[in-house]
């Protein structure tokens, strides 16, 4: 706990790192919101606002363009800080969900691939011999898997739907964790804190996971790190193609249907679904190099998958 | 390399037979009849076991407990609701007793019997001849079971997967009805048009740039090439097409916006894909190259006098070849699978197109030979890598 509380003070010191910190906590924000927002509706049954169509109102430009430019408002128009779509619908509040969605997405991947990666990973490196054998041969077979075509394959096999993009990026991505914790537990093995804990008589799971996991737990700090953007980013390009979620607005379903007006001039939802993407990696992105920096001078060369 | 590739059948074959659940549901839908479901699963060998094994069990009737037949007209036998009339084969049911009701599908010549024993009774229908009613009596088992005779102990589906991928038998599409091979071969051609340049160009602009950043390393260009990377890696790339199509082809009409004529056409594409994966090689490649810069013999070559340009190029460049080539050569099984973002967005019909297609269309047999070529070219080029080494690094023996 001691030296978590270090790196977050670290890391707060540099003021870039600081800028990071502060932009993931305000999409914390956001996607709490939004999560209150959606359990709300869904205990109340309501039809969620972010879900509500106003025919009258499509393309209505966001606030702030609308008080400078000529044309005048729609009678009865709702505020749209950022806009209205195709439906009539607030663009923020669908905005908000897709923050939900997208942390949903970050979150249960991190939690199938990092655990499934750390407990093999434990195993082959601490016991060796057949079962490491075997721990690699997983990691090599699933590694030689073409990527992205995977997740959709298994997306597909699955079902349409949040399930399937959960299933597809945790059960492919778990290798690279795996294949660096492996390393390290392997460093560890021969420790002499390690081979105290055996004379002392613990049990191999007592020494794997009270003694090891928390010495190579940097490993899986910065694992998760990386592997947050990079499962919000494919879950978008899932969505989009329209594989993924479905009937709810992820920022990859948003893309979608902002992509059909673009053309058109109507530009706001667009840019700024792009742009809540591309903060959200950039911030974690530039927060995994700092702490790939921090935490493990050796990793920096290693390619994160 | 063997065991990997095992591991990939085995691994492709469970996410498309086991997990998939019954690829006829995947294919024909959920509205799909039995009957149909079981005309597609006899047609592509899905009604043959899972692993091995003689008896297999068919759509016509899932496990029914005893207590939910029904008495049919004879009270001594109960009603076994089928869910289509059974063709010719040989089937097996565990019950002591059976009323068999079959009838001659051309003439429509009904015919019954009734035989008993000891369960399970099998029975035969002949060709020409569908099992109209069957009924069943004596004493019942607790789950009532219909099972169908396969053609061999080892007729199996993955005996059999096994064996088609041998021949180099991917199936037959179930959306263009060819054989799948023919749909693969006519996408990888556009498809290398397209991928071959990114993967080139992509290298070549990331390695200037990455010894660029290694030879001023610290300096603000390389502060900036970092700072740069990071973003162009943080755009989406779902972004990058979008913006690419609108702002180059749309806006300034630099580049036709769709489809795959000529040259012209895949300019943009290309030029967008090397963009696209900017961001990660010029760091991978300027780490590859830091690893090498503050090595004894490049303070060597300072100190003989030799030109900055000459030290990166000759020796730098030439040490840290090895994981240049590792990670450029695990690109290359993409290059035949091709893009599925940019070949859809452009019209360029290559295999991402193909396999994206599949996959709206739940082609099974077309995405899972895909995966499959991926997987394989993969295993071929890291063994081509590993030889590779030998050839880069005097150090590495071939044994």
């Amino acid at each position: 706990m001691r030296k978590d509380l270090n790196i977050l003070q670290r890391l707060w010191q540099r003021w870039d790192t600081r800028l990071c910190l502060l932009v993931i906590a305000a999409y914390c924000f956001a996607a709490a919101y939004g999560e209150a927002v959606f359990q709300a509706c869904r205990m109340t049954d309501r039809s969620p606002s972010y879900n509500q169509v106003h025919e009258g109102y499509r393309y209505v430009p966001p606030a702030f363009v609308r008080v400078f430019s000529k044309t005048p408002t729609p009678v009865g128009c709702p505020l749209y800080p950022l806009g209205s779509d195709n439906l009539g619908r607030d663009v923020a509040q669908r905005l908000v969900q897709g923050t939900r969605i997208a942390f949903h997405v970050g979150i249960i991947t991190s939690l199938i691939a990092i655990p499934l990666g750390v407990i093999l990973a434990c195993l082959g490196g601490y016991f060796g011999g057949r079962v490491d054998s075997l721990v690699v041969w997983l990691c090599a077979t699933v590694a030689s898997m073409p990527g992205l075509l995977f997740i959709l394959a298994i997306a597909m096999v699955v079902g349409q739907g949040l399930l399937g993009v959960y299933l597809g990026i945790g059960l492919t991505t778990w290798v690279s964790v795996c294949r660096n914790v492996r390393g390290e537990v392997i460093k560890h093995r021969g420790r002499a804190y390690v081979q105290a804990a055996y004379v002392l008589g613990y049990s191999h799971a007592r020494i794997m996971f009270r003694h090891i996991l928390p010495n190579v737990a940097h490993i899986i700090l910065i694992a998760f790190s990386i592997r947050f953007p990079a499962s919000v980013a494919t879950e978008v390009f899932i969505s989009f193609l329209g594989i993924g979620v479905q009937g709810e607005p992820s920022w990859g379903i948003m893309i979608n249907n902002a992509r059909l007006r673009l053309w058109q001039g109507v530009w706001w939802e667009m840019t700024f679904v792009t742009l809540a993407i591309f903060a959200l990696v950039l911030a974690f992105n530039h927060l995994a190099d700092a702490l790939r920096d921090m935490l493990d001078p050796a990793l920096r060369t290693e390619q994160s998958n | 390399m063997v065991p990997t590739t095992l591991g990939v059948l085995v691994l492709t074959f469970v996410l498309f037979h086991v997990v998939g659940g019954s690829p006829a549901e995947i294919v024909l839908g959920k509205n799909a009849t039995s009957e149909s479901l079981a005309a597609f699963d006899a047609r592509y060998g899905y009604d043959t076991p899972l692993l091995f094994g003689t008896w297999a069990a068919i759509r016509a009737l899932g496990p029914v407990p005893k207590e939910k037949l029904q008495a049919g007209p004879d009270t001594a036998l109960f009603h076994v609701p089928l869910a289509y009339e059974l063709p010719a084969g040989t089937y097996r049911v565990n019950a002591g007793r059976v009323l068999l009701r079959i009838r001659e599908t051309a003439t429509g010549e009904a015919d019954e019997a009734m035989f008993d024993g000891p369960a399970p009774l099998s029975f035969s229908v002949r060709e020409g001849w569908k099992a109209v009613a069957l009924d069943v009596g004596g004493p019942l088992p607790p789950v009532l079971r219909l099972d169908k005779r396969s053609r061999g102990f080892f007729d199996s589906q993955f005996i059999n997967y096994g064996k088609a991928l041998l021949r180099g038998d991917f199936g037959v599409s179930s959306e263009y009805g060819i054989p799948v091979t023919r749909v693969l071969r006519t996408g990888v051609g556009p498809s290398l048009e397209l991928t071959v340049p990114i993967l080139v160009g992509g290298t070549l602009v990331g390695v200037m740039l990455g010894l660029l950043c290694a030879a001023w390393r610290g300096g603000v260009a390389d502060r900036a090439v970092l700072l740069l990377s990071t973003v162009l890696m943080s755009v989406n790339y779902v972004v990058w097409v979008l913006a690419g199509q609108y702002l180059l082809a749309f806006k300034l009409r630099l580049f036709p916006i769709w489809g795959f004529e000529s040259t012209a056409y895949v300019v943009l594409p290309i030029l967008i894909g090397i963009a696209s994966g900017l961001g990660r090689d010029i760091r991978f490649f300027r780490a590859a190259m830091l690893d090498e810069v503050y090595k004894p013999y490049v303070r060597t070559a300072q100190a003989k006098g030799l030109s900055g340009s000459r030290i990166m190029l000759c020796h730098v460049l030439r040490n840290s070849l090895i994981p240049i080539v590792t990670y450029v050569s695990l690109s290359i099984p993409f290059l035949f699978t091709g893009s599925l973002m940019l070949e859809s967005f452009f019209g360029i019909p290559g295999l991402g197109n193909v396999s994206l297609n599949a996959i709206h269309s739940s082609d099974m047999a077309v995405v899972r030979a895909v995966v499959i070529l991926g997987a394989l070219l993969y295993q071929g080029v890291n063994l081509l890598t590993d030889l590779c080494y030998a050839w880069l690094d005097p150090r590495v023996r071939l044994h």
